[in-house]
């Protein structure tokens, strides 16, 4: 494995391992670049992962202090929790679930598909699905995604085969167990499924793909790559000239280190990264970094999300088997007659019996909510994912007086929904307590948003310097040597879950870096 | 389709009577004594009848009719714990405990946890959910009892499966009665 000196000014410093930093390391790497991810937290995998839902956000979650504001019922119920996301090697790519889906066409141009939309930041991306066909191909690739590539899906678990009988009965004609990055068969040198049940709390087989403990080890295989753990990036510095030089972070005793840099890559999930450049203000760049145009942390996204669990007469254990393989995308589609733009996706979901009493209904109390308890091994449930509306009033802004454990102010997550998030959110709980009426349900209750697990959109891509924080290819439109690589790049959210989008992005980065960096471009 | 089976059984004994709450729950002293003599606490710093109040609270606020006081009970002994450390959470509790026992003499004749209807002590509850206590036990029973392993098997929730091989042959498609509904 590669270690590289903190003087040596020749290197690609990524901040984040994540599905965005990890994968953009493991490319550069490949690539010969040498390349250093700093990662605020450490280093845990398969084995040490723990089947349990609060060890594991104890041992793997982003645990820093947090505030939020808005009129999201989160920041009422969960104020010092705006998103659930992982502190360590591969970053939120530990908890996630792994459906991995690409954007639709029409998803890439909402403005010009949906037109103005009232009280809305939206804007087209820079890119377009064509371009982005090769990048998904070689993600899905990488991330062993079933149902493409002749790769076969997952069999349906108990919690699907309620989901699948209430789809057919609904009409719906498009479902099936997901495209997940989830091994069906062997591949790529890890195992099959094993349909344990605790995909979110890192997969203890390894069969699910994770940045952490896939991608990076690739990239340090090479000899390219130093993944550097608990060393949290405080400041990005620059030079007279506006150019970045290298970054200061907290190592493991919170001690201040400081690592010189050629590029530096931002990839710590859509609250740290804009979080980061905002508290990197100099004298040069007075707002923070890269932040000319006055959109680094705003357009927050968290897509429109919800859930539905669904009493039976009869058993489900819904829990057993992977956590989100099933899914409907019926109502992805643009088709405003239904009362809003965009679409969304019904996707399975099971929660472990502790965080079902935290989530169902945050807040509630007495015989209710108990008998839906009691009855927890006789659910079904889902999750919705849809696109929500860009907004420069959802910002992530730093706090006037809290500060974290190094000193650095910490992030306010502000965050209300649009009009036609709510509309789209009524109308995906109207069809999947259907759904489930429909196969005997004799009880359905319809879940608020969880902590945000999708982030994005707080230093987004942009077709002009004006508009937003990067070019089409994640560099910075201030500072040619600064890129943001995580999801905080998304223009909009699009339906889908975001994450094979980010990978493919980092790759497509990672290629455009290399050629600037050998063009002595940057 | 592999069914759990969700009772399960276990009992201890104790010899002594005393008071006797609402929910059966025998105060002497500084102890608390179970239902069927099941089991016992020790409440020293904040004393058995505040204690009692608690336990009580507890159970209506999620009341499960198929668990044993014990498993409420257990979130109380952390407090009892803590407040002998936390000056300030010791005095909270003997405060909002007279106010609830205040509220619920006003209305019902009786303090909280000697309310023998359920609907009533839950009135009482509704009319103090601002209490920083109520609030208190709420968030903490959250995680002290869902997220108790011994009240797992109880809801049908096997818990840790990776040691066993998962679900893979244990279950995770034997569904067997959609194609009745
Ligand atoms: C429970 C759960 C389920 C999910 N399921 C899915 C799914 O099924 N499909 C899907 O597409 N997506 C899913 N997601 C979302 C997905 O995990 C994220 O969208 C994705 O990982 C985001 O990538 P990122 O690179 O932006 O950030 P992350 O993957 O979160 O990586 C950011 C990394 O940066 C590090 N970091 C932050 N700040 C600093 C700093 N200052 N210095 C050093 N390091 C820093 C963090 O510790 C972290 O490791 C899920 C998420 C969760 C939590
Ligand atoms: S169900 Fe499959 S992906 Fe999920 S944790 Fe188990 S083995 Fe991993």
């Amino acid at each position: 494995m590669a270690k590289f000196s903190k003087n040596d000014d020749s290197l690609v410093v990524i901040i984040g391992s994540g599905a965005g930093g990890g994968v953009l390391g493991m490319e550069l790497a490949m690539k010969g670049i040498k390349t250093v991810v700093l990662e605020a937290g450490g280093r845990h995998g398969p084995q040490d992962f723990v089947n349990d839902e609060w060890a594991s956000f104890g041992q793997i979650s982003w645990l820093d202090q947090r505030t939020t504001s808005g009129d999201w019922r989160v920041s009422r119920d969960f104020s010092g929790l705006p998103s659930w996301i992982v502190k360590a090697v591969g970053g939120s790519t530990l908890h996630w679930a792994g459906a991995s889906l690409r954007f639709q066409p029409h998803e890439w141009k909402v403005k010009t598909n949906y037109g103005n939309i009232k009280n809305t930041s939206i804007m087209d991306w820079p890119i377009d699905h064509k371009e982005m066909d090769k990048w998904y191909t070689r993600a899905e690739n990488h991330m062993g995604t079933l149902g493409t590539g002749g790769r076969e899906r997952l069999p349906g678990n108990n919690n699907y085969k309620v989901f699948e009988a209430g789809a057919k009965r609904m009409g719906y004609k498009n479902f099936h167990t997901g495209n997940m990055s989830i091994n069906s068969k062997p591949y790529d040198g890890r195992v099959a499924c094993q349909q344990i049940g605790f995909c979110f709390q890192g997969c203890k087989s390894g069969a699910k793909w994770s940045a952490g403990y896939v991608s990076i080890p690739k990239g340090e295989a090479t000899g390219n790559l130093e993944c550097r753990t608990n060393a949290q990036v405080i400041k990005i510095e620059h030079d007279k000239s506006g150019k970045v030089t290298g970054v200061v972070y907290a190592d493991a005793k919170g001690k201040q280190q400081r690592q010189k840099a050629r590029v530096v890559c931002v990839a710590g999930n859509s609250i740290e990264s804009p979080r980061l450049l905002l508290n990197s203000e100099s004298s040069m760049f007075k707002n923070g970094l890269a932040n000319s145009s006055g959109e680094v942390g705003k357009n927050y996204m968290r897509h429109m999300t919800a859930s539905t669990y669904a009493i039976f007469e009869n058993p489900v254990y819904f829990y057993r088997g992977t956590t989100m393989a099933g899914i409907v995308t019926d109502e992805s589609i643009n088709d405003p007659k239904r009362g809003f733009v965009g679409g969304y996706e019904l996707e399975t979901l099971a929660l472990g019996l502790p965080f079902m009493a935290a989530f169902l209904d945050p807040g509630q109390w007495g015989r209710g909510f108990a008998s839906s308890m009691e009855r927890y091994d006789h659910m079904a449930g889902l999750w919705i994912v849809g696109e929500d509306m860009p907004q420069s009033t959802n910002a992530v802004t730093l706090h006037k007086k809290l500060k974290d454990q190094h000193g650095m102010p910490i992030p306010n997550v502000n965050f209300s929904d649009h009009e036609n998030d709510i509309k789209m959110r009524n109308h995906a709980w109207k069809q999947s307590t259907a759904l489930y009426k429909s196969v005997g349900a004799t009880k359905v209750l319809q879940t608020p948003p969880y902590p945000s697990t999708h982030n994005l959109g707080t230093n987004r891509m942009s077709a002009s310097a004006k508009d937003g924080v990067c070019n089409r290819n994640g560099q910075t439109w201030d500072i040619k040597n600064l890129f943001i690589s995580d999801g905080s790049q998304f223009t909009t959210g699009a339906a889908e879950n975001p994450t094979l989008t980010i990978v493919a992005l980092a790759m497509r980065q990672a290629e455009f870096i290399a050629k600037q960096m050998s063009s002595k471009a940057i | 389709m592999r069914l759990l089976n969700k009772s399960t059984i276990s009992r201890r004994t104790f010899l002594k009577t005393g008071t006797v709450t609402a929910l059966g729950l025998t105060i002497m002293g500084p102890m608390i004594i179970g239902k069927d003599k099941s089991w016992a606490a020790t409440f020293s710093n904040i004393g058995a009848d505040d204690a009692a109040t608690l336990i009580q609270m507890a159970r209506d606020i999620y009341p499960h009719d198929f668990l044993a006081d014990k498993y409420y009970a257990k979130v109380i002994q952390g407090y009892d714990s803590a407040a002998g450390k936390d000056k300030a959470l010791k005095s909270m509790i003997s405060k909002e405990c007279k106010k609830i026992n205040s509220s619920a003499k006003k209305k019902y004749k009786n303090n909280y946890r000697m309310i023998n209807r359920e609907v009533e002590r839950v009135d009482i509850l509704k009319s103090n959910t601002k209490s920083p206590l109520f609030a208190k036990v709420r968030g903490d029973l959250v995680t002290g009892l869902y997220n108790n392993k011994e009240v797992w098997p109880k809801f049908g929730y096997e818990g840790e499966s990776a040691s066993k091989g998962g679900y893979l042959n244990r279950g995770y498609n034997d569904i067997d009665w959609l194609d009745k509904v």
